[in-house]
């Protein structure tokens, strides 16, 4: 089964991030992608950029309506996601706690839904 | 046969879900094996081993089912045919006289594990592992039938829609997921042994499913010393049952309990288990201290006799290991006994100041406990009356609320 790995953080932290601490941060989500790639279950995965890029799309009767920002005000955004491909929930569990946004901020496990 | 399909339906659902691939198509089997087995028991006799015949029967129903489901739909029987390939050796080889494995430990921990609902894990562990009907989890949960059908419904469609394993969890996660575990079964004894809403203040047959859920759970992970604990912590605070209510089912507290009628051969089993489990697992863990905590009441033949100072020593631990505000106040009670209430009163006041706890009502019956003995009866039974209005359980309301109109006149 697949599962979409939601990465949630606080984002306004990057406003006061010194350039070391980016190099780490790409480091760090470096090694995980390269470890799950190396075990065999990396499926894909983005980083996004930050919230206020986003536009929200609703279709109401017909009628487009778009807002700025993401659809959910919390002060968690999501900042990326991966997908994996794994057997049970727990090994997808086991993935996204290495994740090294789970350290500051919360992963979102999800199953993918499988049309066959 | 009522009292066997009970002993057996975990064990059944747990080899028929891994085989089947399907706790739903398991049940379902099973419920139509035990519909057989109601015709041809009583004329046919008991046979050798009800439970390898029970799983088979329930087999060979599901492959009359899913053959039957084959010819309906396409997409589905894709699934079975994977199914019957995965497992066909094992469906096929399987006869009444199969000695079948125990696989309730996968079952337990995927009852109770972490991704399902909090509020789903107690009705879905009674119903899987202990073998009890919704109607008996409703009339021991006090909930709807509809609510716990629902809630039931739910955490099987996660448990498929997840892939939750059935199964142990990788040896890295087992302590942290046996605390899960274990927690599911206090709160299930819990919920039996001070039983919210007006059905009286126990209700024994949910404490006594509790109870064997958790000598179940011992005898499959018999090396890991906390469900050993947990054990020997519900069978001691079980021993004291007939005594902690009145003639009118009323709350009774442990100082002022009937101490001949505790269940002694209940309490040398119970004191037994907590030396085993103090033995096994050095630092104690978290239920074998509050176990031990047990024993020491359990060994006082009279109030007075009770050891405060170890009972306060134990606390002392436990709240070092889980430094809750609930530990917090159960030493604050054994601080009284030792040191005397007024330093347990400023422990107390200092705990209501917490916003989790202003609504907790055993801290305000400690409290009021504790300004009686001070001399400071207005106080005390204001406290009374507000643990009367904040507590679940109709029985411990009606207790609370006499203490503090006793005060009052």
């Amino acid at each position: 089964m697949r599962y979409l790995l939601l990465i949630y953080g606080d984002e306004s932290a990057y406003a006061t991030a010194t350039p070391e601490d980016m190099q780490n941060e790409i480091a760090a989500y470096g090694a995980f992608s390269e470890a799950i790639t190396a075990e065999g279950i990396m499926r894909g995965g983005e980083a996004l950029q930050l919230s206020d890029t986003a536009t929200t799309v609703r279709v109401r009767e017909g009628e487009t309506l778009l807002s700025d920002g993401p659809f959910a005000e919390t002060h968690e955004q999501l900042g990326g996601y991966y997908i994996v491909e794994c057997d049970t929930v727990d090994e997808a569990i086991g993935a996204a706690k290495r994740i090294p946004g789970a350290q500051s901020g919360s992963v979102e496990v999800r199953p993918i839904m499988e049309f066959d | 046969m009522a009292r066997v399909f009970r002993e057996e339906y975990g064990r059944a659902v747990a080899t028929l879900a891994r085989i089947l691939g399907d706790i739903d198509r398991a049940e379902d089997a099973l419920q139509e094996a035990f519909a057989v087995a109601t015709v041809r028991w009583p004329a046919e006799g008991t046979p050798r081993r009800p439970l390898a015949w029970i799983v088979t029967t329930a087999r060979n129903r599901a492959i009359d089912a899913i053959r039957a489901e084959r010819t309906r739909s396409g997409s589905e029987a894709a699934r079975h045919r994977l199914l019957e390939d995965t497992a066909s050796d094992e469906l096929d080889s399987l006869t009444t006289e199969t000695p079948i494995p125990d696989e309730r430990l996968g079952l337990i921990f995927a009852c109770c594990h972490p991704s399902l609902a909090l509020d789903a894990r107690v009705p879905l562990t009674l119903r899987l592992v202990a073998g009890l009907t919704v109607p008996e989890i409703g009339r021991g949960l006090l909930l709807p039938e509809a609510t716990v059908a629902q809630r039931l419904v739910r955490a099987k469609r996660k448990i498929r829609d997840a892939a939750i394993p059935i199964g142990e969890p990788p040896a890295d996660e087992l302590p942290e997921r046996i605390g899960g575990v274990l927690a599911v079964l206090y709160l299930t004894y819990s919920e039996g042994y001070v039983a919210t809403g007006d059905a009286g203040l126990r209700r024994d047959a949910l404490a006594e499913e509790a109870i064997r859920l958790a000598r179940v759970l011992h005898q499959l992970i018999p090396d890991e010393a906390e469900p050993l604990a947990l054990l020997a912590l519900m069978t001691l605070h079980h021993a004291r049952r007939a005594a902690r209510t009145d003639a009118a089912g009323g709350l009774v507290l442990l100082p002022d309990q009937d101490r001949g009628l505790w269940d002694r051969e209940a309490i040398a089993q119970g004191l037994a288990l907590v030396e085993r489990a103090l033995r096994m697992r050095r630092p104690a863990g978290p239920y074998a201290l509050q176990a031990a905590i047990a024993a020491v009441h359990a060994e006082a033949e009279r109030p007075e006799d009770t050891d405060w100072p170890q009972v306060l020593a134990l606390y002392d631990v436990l709240l070092r290991v889980t430094p809750t505000p609930v530990v917090a106040l159960n030493r604050a009670v054994a601080l009284a006994e030792v040191h005397g209430p007024a330093d347990a009163l400023d422990e107390v006041e200092a705990l209501a100041e917490l916003e989790a706890m202003a609504g907790w009502a055993p801290l305000h019956a400690a409290r009021a406990d504790m300004l009686r003995r001070l001399g400071r009866p207005e106080e005390a039974a204001a406290a009374y009356r507000r643990a009367a209005e904040l507590t679940g359980s109709a029985a411990q309301s009606a207790f609370l609320a006499a203490r503090g109109e006793a005060l009052g006149s």
